[in-house]
């Protein structure tokens, strides 16, 4: 359809006939194009209602919502909603249409042809990683939870919308499928970069998605709106400190992975390699121990310091080479890998299972005074599959 | 009591055969014989059933529709329906006569009126039914309420919508039955005119059920071919 969009909320203020409080309260905040903003927050706190209120299924009471500096008040509910994708918490697909049609919902009701509808269906059950043969033609109540879950993201999508408004859309599935189906999300964002309003009561799926994080509190108060890694430095106040939990430290090493630091030198030596050249490796390197390697390269274990009693290096371990990193490993995992080994040394390996480096306690320490900037968040945060 | 007698014995003398006749039992040559005479009744009554039922389907489906719309005329509507259900069948066509005067009309008025309570009642059940993600969905992709309702509420409330058809399309054959009072004429005339004669009771009885069960395995197939998703859904 069109290019990411940009979504603004100006006062936006919802308040209910009767009711003291409002729902949301002069909410103002900008969502860049292409990023993911997560609206987070108890329950109560009307994040729903502010997702709501952007494509008019709640009317906003005051202020305003612009989508491409264009207030959504002017628009045709109907008309504004097929340009804006809607994925919710019980997915909402309708049983009596099969895969097929239920994704061709928008298309339809734009009025595209038929040939062109049945395109866009194979590539968006593609997109999924559903087999479209397989599915197109199904019925929801024929499919699984997490099959069910992806037909609803293809669905919103089926237009190519600048703007999706996604309400606890991985809510209802159990945690090992939602965690897939949140990093398939993730990727598939990468790619595409649409705009998205995301609605979540879960704070780490709030980090893990948002590009940046709307915390909400009570009365429908914007309480920070910031990136994941800010929100864990530097909370705005208590109830954000309390909201994001006291692991604040633990959360914010989940948004980085080992590949994204810069790791420490080690020494690697080959069994039988000179004692003198493996010495000035040692000074070399930025740890002093010592890690044997085999003739592929693969990790063997720690040399003790009577290896280098000769000419030649010997096999005389300290340890073996434990744990071993992978450099897709997210920051929080490989330090608990550290810490269960009880060293404070680990090597790292790349996808062959060679060295690439060494991670440390002291560098994982490090690496927490990293300025917020600095940390990636959202679909950037995610380097490989799971 | 005179007259009734002489009727009585007009009918049976029109009827000749053998003991069997004479003594009003059931005689297979008898109805082979005398089939032929079911069949304008039977029309008939095939005829005010199928009526009363589509007139009764439209009427009771659009005030559904509306009340679906304006929930405060649920209450009124569905007592509307209760009250015309509760009034005795006989009773009603007497009624009627004085303002449609005896006949078709008369016969099919009142069967109509017998039919909404079952359509109303399934039918606002049914829209009732329909999951709310799947509407709320279905507005947040830009369905207007029109295209809502014909593309996602009515078709999710089928299966409940038929069961209704189905109850009401029963009931009428049985209620067409005493149509025969507002000189609607149906079977029920034929079981009337010789109410001691078994073999006559039989075949008319016999006809009656057998359109019931017809008419119900109809729209079950109906219903079959309209709701591919419940097969999909068993299989």
């Amino acid at each position: 359809m069109a290019e990411a969009a940009t979504l603004e909320f100006r006062e936006a203020t919802k308040r209910y006939p009767g009711q003291e409080q409002p729902a949301v309260d002069r909410l103002s905040l900008t969502v860049p194009a292409g990023e993911i903003c997560v609206l987070v927050g108890p329950s109560g706190c009307g994040k729903t209602t502010a997702m709501r209120m952007v494509n008019r299924m709640i009317d906003i009471t005051s202020g305003d919502i612009l989508l491409d500096d264009r207030s959504v008040t002017e628009r045709e509910p109907a008309q504004l909603r097929r340009e804006i994708g809607y994925a919710i918490q019980q997915i909402g697909l309708f049983p009596h249409l099969t895969v097929g049609d239920n994704i061709a919902t928008v298309p339809r009701l734009l009025g595209w042809d038929k040939e062109r509808i049945s395109q866009r269906v194979d590539e968006l059950l593609q997109l999924v990683s559903l087999d479209p043969s397989e599915t197109r033609d199904r019925y929801p109540g024929q499919l699984s939870g997490g099959q069910r879950q992806r037909i609803g993201v293809a669905r919103a999508l089926a237009v190519d919308p600048p703007l999706m408004l996604m309400d606890e859309p991985f809510g209802a599935i159990d945690p090992i499928n939602r965690e897939r189906l949140q990093n398939e999300f993730l990727r598939l964002q990468k790619e595409l970069r649409k705009t998205i309003v995301f609605v979540t009561h879960d704070i780490d799926e709030a980090i893990k998605m948002g590009d940046r994080i709307a915390i909400l509190q009570e009365g429908g108060i914007l309480a920070q709106y910031a990136t994941p890694a800010e929100l864990l430095m530097y909370p705005a106040n208590k109830f954000v400190e309390d909201f994001v939990g006291a692991d604040r430290a633990l959360k914010r090493l989940a948004l980085q992975r080992v590949r994204d630091i810069d790791l420490w030198k080690g020494a690697t030596v080959r069994i039988g390699e000179s004692v003198a050249e493996t010495r000035m490796k040692v000074e070399d390197a930025d740890i002093d121990y010592l890690l044997a390697v085999d003739d592929e390269g693969h990790p063997w274990g720690w040399l003790s310091e009577r290896a280098l009693a000769g000419e030649r290096v010997t096999e005389d371990f300290r340890s073996k080479a434990e744990p071993l990193v992978e450099l897709d490993d997210v920051l929080r995992d490989a330090l608990s890998d550290l810490l269960e080994s009880e060293t404070r040394y680990g090597a790292v390996v790349d996808e062959r299972g060679c060295v690439a480096g060494v991670l440390s306690l002291e560098l994982i320490g490090h690496i927490l005074q990293t300025p917020p900037e600095e940390v990636p968040h959202g679909a950037d945060a995610l380097v490989a599959d799971e | 009591m005179n007259s009734w007698l002489q009727l009585g014995q007009l009918e049976i003398r029109e009827r000749q055969g053998g003991t069997c006749e004479a003594n009003n039992g059931f005689c297979p040559d008898w109805i082979a014989d005398n089939l032929h005479r079911y069949v304008d009744p039977f029309l008939q009554h095939i005829f005010l059933t199928v009526v009363s039922v589509a007139i009764g389907f439209v009427i009771a489906f659009a005030l559904a529709l509306i009340a679906h719309r304006k929930r405060w005329l649920l209450p009124p509507l569905s007592a509307s329906a209760q009250i015309l259900y509760a009034i005795p069948s006989v009773a009603l066509f007497l009624l009627l006569l004085p303002i449609t005067g005896r006949g078709t009309v008369t016969g099919l008025v009142a069967l109509v009126s017998y039919t909404l309570i079952f359509i109303f009642v399934n039918v606002t059940a049914g829209l009732e039914a329909v999951p709310k993600e799947s509407v709320d969905a279905a507005r947040g992709m830009g369905l207007t309420e029109r295209q809502l309702l014909w593309r996602v509420e009515v078709p999710l409330a089928l299966p409940e919508i038929f069961a209704g058809l189905r109850i009401a399309t029963t009931t009428t054959v049985g209620l067409a039955a005493l149509a025969f009072f507002a000189g609607a004429g149906g079977l029920g005339e034929e079981i009337n005119a010789d109410k001691g004669f078994q073999s006559n009771i039989a075949v008319a009885g016999a006809l009656a059920i057998g359109l019931a069960l017809v008419l119900d395995l109809l729209i079950l197939i109906v219903q079959w071919l309209m709701t591919p998703w419940r097969r999909a859904a068993a299989a």
